[in-house]
């Protein structure tokens, strides 16, 4: 006895569209389950989750704040998943380019240099993540080497690098021997958009991202190449993509965008280095880009999502003492019922006893 | 039921009114079908005539939207491939199903179920390949093989499952003669044993040879249940197609001029290590005319077309030239910008992406023209060229612009053709251009090539089909393990010449191209 999928003939638009909504309606009630099977309240739970972040104007202000780096990654990520390519490095790049911008917020700490620093800082950001990105791109089209585990393996080498500068090189000397930097000059700084608000600057980069990417994605010749390349990689090299630097463009661009929210956050949210600069937006972001299903629109409103569970994770823990841990199941609960949501739209799964039919 | 169960007890599988409506389209309307044990039975019909959609809706692979399927006489419900494998179907399907990435062995291991495992496998696979004469070496990756021999592969995998009822969907569109001839021994042998056989076609001649039924659809529709040896090919084609099909015009005589492609001493490694190395490849072809490239299955057509596309690069720039411009070097892209124009032997994956979209689909051979400006997609531009190229090509589309996978085998195939005729090539080099398509279609197409020659331009054809080379080519020369015998005018061959030519004995006299 076993399942067999067949793919359905024709599939209704309507269902594609409902998928997602009965997906995060299955996946509520996963949770609410687990969440009984501990002894709490599922409709606490489900409360202190979704309805306080969203009522309360200052969790508002936090949600963009998380959704703004989910969003940045998820969306270079879009580029190399749609072509194929499995960029699971993220959050290295993110690291790297946190590590490149913050050298010149650091050279220039205590110094009159003017408005040009953040900027620089910004541009030195993406130039880190893309670079580090190409790192696994150059790999696999040189010497065939699997961007899977290179691009997972280049992730510690960052973090350590970032743990080495703050402990050492670029530790404050100030600091009480704490493993962290000067805190940024206000010229460093990624200014708030609201005066006493936390929301920076970050939250336009990544809707400026959407939008272009909807645009390169949907329009460009470019993006046609990527999608081609994935969906059929002999017509690709039929229509003379060059595949080499399809896979050095994605990745740049996958890097490039997660620097850029390396060093925002770092620069507009933490406004110093220290050892850990990321609640692990790059591994999260991979999940934001599916459930987004790798549109550009979808992985925003993904991203809103996702970041809502972190918030609603933290004031789990502390209103009703439930672990961290249970905001990462979620989220792995929430991917599987989407992904399994879509295939249910496409396919159609039927038991079949051995000798079936007779 | 109707219970009468008459002295030759009840056919083996009966369809009765069976109907799939895709759409507004009805591809099966109401069709009525019964096959004996151990008979042949034909199945024939035009491009997109609904014959794959039937024999789909039988194996499993579909649903129908109404209809029966009795099986000896009882109804069955058969809603999958697994549960028509259980019942005694076997089916080789149009469009390959395989791994590429997989070996011959692994690739037939993994669509049997049960105690099957590589080593049995192996043994049985070597004793079927020589029973029946199906040479397959069971070591090989797929993606090395021709078309030809990936079909063998589909043929043995369903004759290692002892199958009560055998689909086969153009299953010679590939083969050479000798290869067809031998499936042709195999299939009788099979049917003296017993085995049923449900044969698809164009090739009326090789029905006329094997069946004594046939049953002719159109439009969705039996027209007719026939004895295709009680009429001539010509009668049945009329049947299918409704009116009779001409024979192609070459009126204008050829007059070549300028030179348009040279291929100089090309060499070039095999692309894995069971590829065919081209060895010391000459030839040239003038505007004006077509030139035509035979040869058996996987003795290097490939991997000419991939160096004469670009799709692999020479080591030398003038290794290949088109249009004056030595280009061994670059790449198909820039070949397209001198005017040339590729079609490849495999429509599904390779001439076109399967769930994109016609109008997308345009985009793969048209990036760098109307359809595009620096950089931008022109939507609309695109949507009006595939329209013009389904006009012009007589592509019969269930809908105005489908993916790729919802056309028939044979319209799919006009359309990569006309995508690339429409662009009015200098050069155009096509392989196996009327694979799987039918009398008209075929018709259509040669009588574009010649059309595009005449009008000025080069055509390269390579093909297994004598018949089709005869009919277009005014010069040709035929491939063998990677050397290419040297070019002379089509009056100038027999078929015993290209046949021993393709065997490789008249090069043992040649000596000017041998090994
Ligand atoms: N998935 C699909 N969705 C919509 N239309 C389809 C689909 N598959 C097939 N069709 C349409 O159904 C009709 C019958 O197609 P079918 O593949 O059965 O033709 P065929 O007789 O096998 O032709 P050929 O000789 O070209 O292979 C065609 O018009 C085709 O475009
Ligand atoms: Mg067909």
């Amino acid at each position: 006895m076993r399942f067999e999928l067949t793919p359905r003939t024709t599939v209704s638009p309507v269902a594609r569209a409902l998928a997602p909504v009965a997906a995060f309606i299955v996946s509520f009630l996963i949770a609410g389950f687990v969440i009984w099977l501990m002894g709490r309240s599922p409709i606490a739970a489900f409360d202190v989750y979704v309805l306080q972040p969203l009522s309360d104007p200052w969790s508002l202000q936090e949600l963009l704040v998380k959704a703004t780096p989910l969003a940045l990654i998820a969306i270079g990520l879009s580029y190399c998943f749609r072509a194929s390519l499995w960029n699971i490095g993220a959050e290295g790049q993110y690291v790297m380019g946190a590590i490149l911008g913050s050298w010149l917020a650091l050279k220039t700490h205590g110094t009159e240099a003017g408005f040009w620093v953040l900027p620089l800082m910004l541009v030195l950001g993406i130039v880190g993540g893309a670079l580090y990105g190409l790192v696994p791109a150059f790999l696999k089209t040189r010497f065939g080497v699997n961007e899977i585990l290179t691009s997972l393996m280049l992730v510690y080498v960052a973090q350590l690098t970032l743990d080495y500068l703050v402990r050492g090189p670029w530790r404050d000397p100030k600091g009480f021997n704490f493993p962290q930097s000067v805190t940024f000059d206000p010229s460093a700084t990624l200014p708030p958009i609201l005066e006493s608000g936390r929301v920076h600057y970050g939250v336009f980069f990544a809707v400026i991202a959407v939008l272009v990417t909807a645009v390169i994605l949907g329009r460009t010749l470019f993006g046609y190449r990527l999608k081609l390349t994935g969906d059929a990689p002999r017509a690709a090299r039929f229509a003379g993509f060059n595949s080499r630097a399809t896979t050095m463009a994605v990745f740049a661009i996958s890097g490039g965008l997660a620097g850029l929210a390396g060093i925002s956050e770092v620069s507009g949210q933490i406004g110093q280095l220290q050892p850990s600069i990321s609640p692990g937006y790059g591994f999260t972001a991979i999940t934001v880009a599916f459930l987004g299903r790798l549109n550009p629109l979808g992985i925003l409103v993904a991203a809103l999502v996702v970041a809502l569970t972190f918030i609603g994770g933290e004031s789990a823990q502390i209103l009703l003492r439930l672990p961290l841990d249970l905001t990462q199941a979620f989220q792995g609960i929430l991917l599987l019922c989407v992904l399994a949501a879509d295939a249910l739209v496409s396919y159609r799964i039927r038991l079949v006893t051995r000798g079936g039919g007779k | 039921m109707k219970a009468d169960v008459s002295s030759s007890g009840p056919p083996l599988v009966e369809l009765k009114g069976i109907s799939k409506r895709y759409g507004d389209l009805l591809a099966n309307d109401g069709i009525d079908l019964s096959i004996e044990p151990g008979e042949i039975h034909a199945l024939l019909g035009e491009n997109g005539a609904g014959k794959s959609t039937l024999v789909k809706i039988l194996y499993g692979v579909i649903e129908p939207s109404a209809g029966e399927i009795r099986w000896e006489g009882r109804p069955v419900a058969i809603g999958s491939p697994v549960e028509a494998r259980a019942l005694g179907l076997g089916m080789v399907f149009q469009h390959f199903s395989l791994f590429d990435e997989l070996t011959v062995a692994e690739n037939i291991a993994v669509a049997l179920s049960g105690e099957w495992n590589l080593a049995t496998v192996r043994g049985k696979l070597g004793e079927i390949s020589r029973t029946y004469g199906l040479a397959l070496d069971a070591d090989r990756a797929v993606w090395t093989l021709s078309a030809g021999e990936r079909q063998r592969i589909e043929i043995v995998r369903c004759l290692l499952q002892n199958p009560r009822l055998l689909i086969l969907d153009e299953p010679t569109s590939v083969l050479t003669p000798q290869e067809a001839e031998h499936l042709f021994a195999t299939l009788d042998k099979l049917s003296a044993d017993g085995c049923s056989i449900l044969y698809i076609s164009h090739k009326l001649e090789e029905v006329r040879r094997l069946c004594r039924r046939a049953t002719i659809l159109r439009a969705g529709r039996v027209v007719g249940t026939i004895d295709p040896r009680a009429s001539t090919a010509r009668e049945i084609a009329a049947l299918m197609v409704g009116s009779e099909v001409g024979e192609i015009r070459t009126d204008a005589p050829h007059v070549p001029h300028g030179e348009i492609l040279r291929v100089d001493h090309l060499d070039m490694p095999p692309a894995g290590l069971h590829g065919q190395a081209l060895k010391d490849v000459n030839l040239v072809v003038r505007a004006g005319e077509v030139v035509g490239i035979a040869g058996v299955a996987g003795n290097g057509q490939s991997e000419l077309f991939a160096a004469l596309s670009g799709e692999r690069l020479a080591e030398r720039a003038d290794a290949i030239t088109i249009a004056g411009r030595a280009c061994g070097t670059t790449g198909i892209d820039a070949r397209r910008r001198l005017a040339a124009a590729f079609v490849p032997e495999e429509r599904l994956g390779h001439a076109a992406a399967p769930t994109h979209r016609l109008s997308e689909n345009t985009l793969i051979s048209h990036a760098a023209t109307e359809v595009s400006r620096s950089g931008f997609i022109l939507l609309s531009a695109a949507k009006r060229l595939a329209r013009t190229i389904i006009k012009s090509f007589d592509v019969r589309t269930p809908e105005g612009d489908p993916q790729a996978r919802k056309l028939s085998g044979g319209n799919l195939q006009k359309f990569v053709i006309g995508r690339e005729i429409i662009r009015k090539p200098k050069l155009l080099v096509v392989d196996q251009p009327t694979w799987g398509v039918d009398a008209g279609a075929a018709r259509l197409i040669r009588q574009a090539l010649v059309d595009l020659a005449r009008d000025g331009s080069a055509v390269v054809v390579v093909s297994q089909d004598l018949d089709e080379l005869f009919e277009v080519a005014d010069q040709m020369a035929v491939i063998h393990q990677g050397s290419l015998s040297p070019l002379k005018p089509i009056g100038e061959w027999t078929k015993e010449a290209v046949g021993l030519e393709m065997l490789g004995v008249a090069q043992a006299q040649g000596g000017a191209h041998a090994v």
